[in-house]
């Protein structure tokens, strides 16, 4: 019987089947660390005399809490200092790769790993972070764990796993213009609901997605999470393998052919089954934005805030009914017409260099709405670096946005940028919960186009919605 | 680990669905590096609205919570479970619990059980009928009573023998320790490594 592309992961990684009822043990090839989820399996280890057992394996860097102006001073904030200090002595301690603050290869870690070329197709990658299916976009098997697993994978270098059940997400067709990875996966949460992946790993395929870029494929990954599954994955291809060629940890000469030749045998064979499969029509898609407190509540930029009436569903017209009220929505309201405060473009899910030039495409020679505040947060120190070299800063500074260091920044409410009581964003990140943003902040989830076309209107809008560029500007 | 068999204790009704982890304790109270005292962040924007059910009296000494489907949603953070246990609750039950979540309370001898969102309804109506109601959860028998209820819940095999038995997965894994050396030595040279630093 064929397998599919995680199947075939997940077998070339059991160390030890699981009998009667027993997980399978699984071989871990790329753990990634960040100053949240480790201290407490540090101490742990530390705990029990047990060291890291391949520190060769294990990289970490320092982002969630990191602030993004300043950073040449001490992070104001005692706790976060502690914890981001607490980091450094850990993995000095014990002998763990870090890139701290001020570092180029300093990031937020999902950005950080790709870009160095460590997340490569079939590994295992596992980091105390949810949107470690980032990672899957490679054709990897990459998923978020707890911290009592990073002691785990600390101490043993494997996982105890229940095999995971398998969807494919097939998006036909082509996407049209100004539709982009984000609108893709928002409408895949909004149509299978924020647990409709709960149990699976997602594979996405099809015409659509066999056309995007590696970063986008990574927008898609990154957000499996919010539709509750444990990983997505792209099949690796010559996209995948162009990406990697030549990066810092990206295998060379007689290995870089073995590598690609180990690659290419990844894709799940024709025959193989999944335990279910969903359809789009990519060409049928449009810009998608949220109205309520999770990702699965959105809808096309053209629909209207919905009514709790609209949902037959009693435990769905109740999460309506609290969202709206959270959101301070009244049903029926064009979601063209909803004002918001401040433009967030950046973190894991939209945080990379091709995020951040669609962004600039849109706002060059363009003004901001009065009274927005803009920020753009590169998701690495590399990208901020590659951003300025393309002179993305100046198209930033000059229509009136506020250029940042990296960091996770605004996407959630651990360091200075937050949203205040009542404020409205738009925002490029990947979570709209209730607080995520800061206590009382409200988010609509947005593509880096339909972000940076809000900031130039106000309300959230798309690029179709702008007027030319005088000429000269 | 503490062993898990059977408990009792007052029952808490949270009539909501998809309560995410940020819920369950907001960013905020992730930045310490103890892996105790969290109980100040276990639901801490619901706690400062009056009519939240923690802030009942009857309700205040609760360890048994009984939830909508999709309780813990969102971030891997597995400070929600240590939240959770800080405050006192020992066990959570839910028609359907998100992936990571479920992991991190195996881990740490929370246990989550699945019950059907009717048995859930008719639980949530006993504990909100006569608040303070004790319920007994017992692991051996999968089963949930009290009120003059009596209701199943599912848990997988693995992890109730590991709860029962209260055995700690990293000592688990070291068992095989041999098979874990023999897989290093088959894993191809060309494989990345993150030292030496190029």
């Amino acid at each position: 019987m064929g397998r599919t592309l995680a199947e075939k992961v997940w077998d070339a990684h059991v160390v030890r089947r699981g009998d009667d009822g027993e997980p399978d043990l699984l071989y871990i090839d790329l753990h990634l660390l960040h100053e949240v989820t480790s201290p407490q399996a540090f101490e742990g280890l530390r705990v029990a005399g047990r060291r890291v057992r391949r520190t060769d394996l294990t990289i970490a860097t320092e982002d969630h809490n990191v602030p993004t102006v300043d950073i040449d001073q001490p992070i104001a904030d005692p706790v976060s200092r502690l914890q981001v200090e607490t980091l450094r002595r850990n993995c000095e301690e014990f002998g763990v790769r870090l890139h701290r603050l001020g570092d180029i290869d300093q990031g937020i870690v999902h950005v950080v790993g790709p870009q160095l070329g460590l997340t490569q197709p079939g590994l295992t990658v596992v980091c105390g972070d949810s949107h470690t299916s980032t990672h899957g976009a490679f054709g990897a098997l990459a998923f978020g764990i707890g911290t009592s697993e990073v002691e785990h994978v600390l101490a043993t270098q494997t996982l105890p796993l229940k095999p995971f059940k398998t969807m494919a997400i097939t998006v036909n067709g082509a996407l049209p213009e100004g539709t982009t990875a984000k609108d893709v996966i928002l409408a895949v949460i909004a149509r299978i609901g924020t647990g409709g992946g709960q149990g699976y790993v997602l594979e996405y395929r099809g015409e659509a997605i066999r056309a995007l870029s590696m970063e986008a494929r990574m927008t898609i990954c990154n957000m499996s999470i919010e539709a509750g599954a444990r990983a997505g994955m792209i099949a690796p291809d010559e996209t995948t393998f162009a990406y990697l060629a030549g990066r810092p940890h990206a295998p060379s000469g007689k290995d870089w052919d073995a590598a690609v030749a180990s690659w290419s045998r990844l894709a799940g064979d024709p025959e193989a089954v999944f335990d279910t499969e969903v359809v789009l029509d990519g060409s049928e898609l449009e810009p998608f934005v949220t109205w309520g407190t999770n990702p699965g509540q959105g809808l096309p930029l053209s629909g209207k805030v919905p009514s709790p009436e609209d949902f037959t569903d009693p435990s769905e017209k109740i999460s309506a009914q609290r969202a709206l009220e959270y959101m301070d929505l009244v049903p029926g309201t064009p979601l063209r017409r909803i004002a918001v405060d401040t433009v967030f473009i950046g973190s894991c899910t939209n945080g990379r260099i091709e995020d951040l030039r669609a962004a600039a495409d849109v706002l060059r020679g363009r003004t901001k709405a009065e009274g927005i505040r803009v920020l753009v947060v590169p998701g690495s120190a590399k990208v901020r670096r590659q951003a300025e070299e393309e002179g993305l800063d100046q198209v930033f500074t000059r229509f009136g946005a506020e250029w940042r260091q990296a960091g996770c920044s605004m996407c959630l409410g651990m360091n200075p940028d937050q949203l205040s009581a009542g404020e409205r964003s738009a925002s490029t990140s990947n979570r709209n919960f209730e607080g995520r943003q800061g206590p009382g902040g409200r988010t609509h989830l947005v593509s880096p186009l339909v972000a940076a076309a809000t900031a130039v209107r106000g309300t959230l809008s798309s690029p179709a919605d702008l007027a030319a560029v005088p000429a000269g500007r | 680990m503490e062993k898990f068999i059977a408990h009792t204790g007052v029952g808490v009704p949270l009539r909501r669905s998809n309560v995410d982890t940020d819920q369950i304790i907001p960013a905020v109270y992730l930045k310490r590096v103890t892996r105790t005292g969290f109980e100040d962040g276990l639901f801490a924007a619901w706690r400062n609205q009056p009519d939240f059910v923690l802030n009942a009296d009857a309700y205040r000494s609760g360890s048994v919570l009984v939830a909508g489907p999709d309780f813990g949603t969102g971030s891997s953070r597995e400070h929600a479970v240590w939240a959770l246990k800080d405050y006192g609750f020992r066990v959570v039950l839910s028609s359907r619990f998100a992936d990571i979540f479920r992991g991190n309370s195996g881990k740490q001898g929370l246990l989550t059980g699945v019950v059907d969102q009717a048995d859930v309804e008719r639980l949530w109506k006993v504990l909100e009928d006569a608040p303070g109601t004790s319920v007994t959860v017992d692991l051996r028998e999968r089963t949930v009573t009290g009120g003059g209820l009596s209701v199943p819940f599912e848990v997988d095999d693995y992890t109730r023998w590991r709860l029962l038995e209260g055995l700690d997965d990293i000592g688990l894994t070291l068992q095989h320790v041999d098979a874990i050396a023999q897989f290093e030595q088959q894993r191809p040279g060309w494989l990345p490594t993150t030292l030496p630093v190029p």
